[in-house]
């Protein structure tokens, strides 16, 4: 190898002087300065000729083939070394070409995908606006509230319309230090001041009273500081409450078989009324509530408060953008799979006799019943205060494509079931399922619920052109067989195998999902939720809402008319169950036949 | 003096190093696929306005989940770390590919990929949630890579095939 090197560099300044000669030749006849030029380059040449590598020769020609040598003269022996400099040092640079054409051609063609997709379905990328403006400044009147029933749920309500227990702040800090993505202390912090005042506690149970009364003391809230709260008077009779000067309106967290005489109740004492669902417990004590609330024209929010969740707000718009093509059936579930899930709640340490004022609870059950702690604290376990499954759980899932589809009251159910697991002395099941009909609608509505399961099954609308899932996000993914994508996916532009398109609440648009791992992040709220998007209670926006209404007027968004269809359609499927039968309504004599 | 560091950076071995034509043209290709990846996993996180490393962190195992959670847990470190992760991998793959500043580019490579590789290490009894397109027992394709870019620090071609070579080449000392 070295010898031929040699033999080359040995070979290579004899053919040069050669060229040189002519090149001499050539230009000799040009002025007398140029000349001079030139001759000092051949001496300069053939000084470095004795130095030259192979590869700068190469250049060297490459120059002289294009007269480059003529025409810069006085610098080659830099030109010389930058020229092969050059193309080995930019060697790799057009790499970059079929880099942004692959790139380019890629992008383009999910860009035309994403469009394509988007026009076709007409809906607009903006996520539905229902995070209301945070006005910083606060509501100017101030609304006082009263709560009837401050369990479990009470306490939540309270809390989320601004008065949390100190316990629970304690726990929160404490919970913060250990994680640091736990913000549930930030979070309630962060929320709107209502400009309300907690002025009226009932509960049967002191110890749940006094938890009222300290939470309504407790100046560790949104828009707190001042330390000057005056705190809740204790009702020990709720009909005081409602008939106290110093309370507008009125939150009802109590068992079902409460709400309906409690709800007339107020109302018919001039307050405003937010009751827990189910609105009632038996079909006759529905229409009651319903005339009362009309009579007396007072604000009623019932707590479906699944209704401010984007998700099922942009649900709504895409199922009226007839985006699914005809939907024939919807599948809703509740699966719980522990004794909490399925109301065997904690028997508290002081219940007894003489701290619980078993006669005010019992009141409106059809039943009375011995003092039972089991049914002072499990009470969805029993007819006699609620309706079970139906109406716990299957009424918020009702509530949910009550809102999505506007469907009212069915035309028929047929409800089954048993206690199958939890046979602890409950009268309700625990495993439940019930067959709603809307031949008006072409449409059939499932409900099937377990308490001793825990397997996820979605809300799912299952439309001839596309099916939905609706969660806390929203995916919606087009069928096989659908007439109306059938060119889309014929050409590519649609893959049924991923979702048509997802949406995020907290992300500001809709998505079309492109790749496996996206639609992966999207479905897992990984990819926005942390990022930006603010995190707010959806009850606490329930409540908002109420309080806006009774401020500026206007209709809640799960009115008396809401509340009236839920309570209907959740008891016909109970009467269907406990009779055996298919339960029918009949809607111009608004009666359950 | 910021001269001599990037001159050590990019140069060491000062030495311009001699390759067979096809010992030269592998690792050039080697450096320019290492760079196309980086190139487009950058290019593709800054193009999507919601991607956040949040995900990949809060996946985290190890000794560093709880580094991976603080930076999660703060807007402003995640912003940071998202911001350096995005542009990091483009310059990075810019670098590789055009052999501009290879050799700072390939020790910043061998340092993203070795966060990569440490915050979520393929351990026998760690799993994850994220999506994988292969199996792993200790050894994955951070690491590989990783390691490819390593070869490449210890065999330079940039000053050979490359900007650097019009960078530093003609001040290097006779």
């Amino acid at each position: 190898m070295n010898q031929k090197k040699n033999k080359k560099s040995s070979d290579k300044p004899g053919k040069k002087s050669a060229k040189k000669k002519k090149l001499t030749g050539k230009i000799s006849k040009k002025p007398a300065k140029k000349e001079k030029l030139i001759d000092k380059i051949s001496k300069k040449l053939a000084k470095k000729e004795e130095q030259i590598s192979l590869g700068k020769e190469k250049t060297f020609k490459i120059e002289k083939a294009n007269g480059m040598a003529d025409e810069k003269p006085t610098k080659k022996e830099d030109v010389n070394l930058e020229r092969r400099d050059i193309l080995k040092g930019l060697a790799t640079i057009p790499v970059f070409g079929p880099f942004l054409y692959a790139f380019l051609k890629k992008k383009l063609s999910d860009d035309f995908k994403r469009k394509e997709i988007l026009a076709e379905l007409g809906i607009s990328k903006k996520a539905p606006a229902v995070l209301p403006k945070t006005d910083l400044k606060k509501p100017r009147e101030l609304i006082r509230l009263g709560i009837i029933g401050f369990g479990g749920r009470g306490e939540a309500l309270v809390h989320a319309a601004g008065f949390a227990h100190p316990d629970w702040i304690e726990r929160k800090k404490k919970q913060a230090k250990d994680n640091k993505l736990n913000k549930g202390l930030e979070t309630f912090l962060a929320q709107e001041d209502l400009n309300i005042a907690l002025t009226g506690v009932c509960d049967v149970f002191d110890v749940r009273a006094e938890r009222g009364i300290a939470a309504s003391k407790n100046d560790i809230r949104p828009g707190g500081g001042s330390g000057l709260l005056k705190g809740a008077r204790r009702y020990i009779n709720y009909q005081d409450l409602i008939q106290s000067n110093d309370v507008d309106a009125v939150i009802i967290a109590t068992p079902d078989h409460w709400h309906a005489q409690m709800t007339i109740d107020a109302v018919n004492a001039g307050k405003h009324v937010y009751c827990e669902k189910c609105m009632t417990r038996t079909i006759d004590e529905t229409f009651k509530i319903t005339e009362a609330v009309k009579n007396t024209g007072r604000v009623f929010q019932l707590g479906h408060q699944g209704r401010q969740q984007d998700s099922y707000i942009k649900a709504k718009q895409i199922a009226e953008k007839n985006i699914l093509g005809k939907i024939t059936l919807v599948e809703t579930t509740t699966n719980r799979n522990s004794p909490d899930g399925a109301w065997v709640h904690e028997i508290h340490d002081e219940g007894s006799p003489e701290t619980i004022d078993w006669e005010q609870f019992q009141g409106a059950a059809p039943n009375k019943a011995p003092f039972s702690l089991e049914r002072f604290f499990r009470w969805p376990c029993w007819f006699d205060y609620g309706t079970g499954l139906s109406g716990n759980l299957l009424s918020h899932e009702y509530d949910a494509v009550n809102q999505i589809l506007e469907l009212g009251i069915p035309k028929s159910v047929v409800a089954s079931g048993g206690i199958y697991f939890f046979q602890d002395g409950r009268d309700v099941p625990d495993v439940f399922q019930a067959v709603y009909e809307y031949p008006d609608r072409d449409l059939t509505f499932i409900y099937s619920a377990t308490l001793a399961s825990g397997r996820k099954r979605g809300k799912i609308f299952m439309g001839h052109d596309a099916s939905m899932e609706v969660g806390s996000s929203l995916t919606v993914t087009a069928d096989w067989e659908s007439t109306r994508y059938k060119e889309k996916i014929m050409n590519n532009i649609i893959n049924t195998s991923l979702p048509l398109f997802t949406y995020q609440p907290g992300l500001k648009d809709i998505d079309t999902v492109t790749s496996a791992t996206e639609r992966y992040f999207a479905t897992r709220g990984l990819m926005y939720t942390l990022r930006g998007g603010r995190r707010v209670n959806t009850t606490h926006l329930h409540i908002k809402e109420w309080l806006d209404c009774i401020r500026n007027g206007g209709q809640t968004s799960c009115n008396i008319d809401r509340g009236f269809e839920e309570a209907i359609t959740c008891h016909m499927a109970t009467i269907s169950y406990l009779e055996g039968r298919k339960v029918e309504w009949d809607p111009l004599d608004k009666k359950i036949v | 003096m910021l001269k001599k560091t990037l001159f050590f950076l990019a140069l060491c071995p000062t030495q311009l190093p001699k390759y067979t034509t096809t010992q030269l043209t592998s690792l050039v290709v080697l450096r320019i696929l290492i760079g196309w990846h980086f190139l487009y996993e950058g290019i593709v996180k800054v193009l999507n306005p919601y991607w956040s490393s949040a995900a990949f962190l809060l996946e985290t195992k190890g000794i560093f989940s709880g580094l991976a959670t603080s930076i999660v847990a703060s807007p402003a470190a995640l912003g940071i770390i998202d911001f350096l992760n995005m542009w990091g991998l483009i310059v990075i793959g810019l670098g590789l590919i055009a052999g501009c500043l290879t050799r700072i580019a390939s020790i910043s490579g061998i340092a993203l990929l070795f966060f990569y590789y440490v915050f979520n290490p393929p351990l026998i009894g760690y799993t994850y949630s994220t999506p994988v397109e292969g199996s792993y027992l200790i050894v994955n394709k951070n690491l590989i890579e990783m390691c490819a870019l390593f070869v490449l620090t210890i065999f330079p071609t940039g000053t050979t095939v490359g900007l650097d070579r019009l960078i530093f080449l003609k001040k290097k000392p006779e």
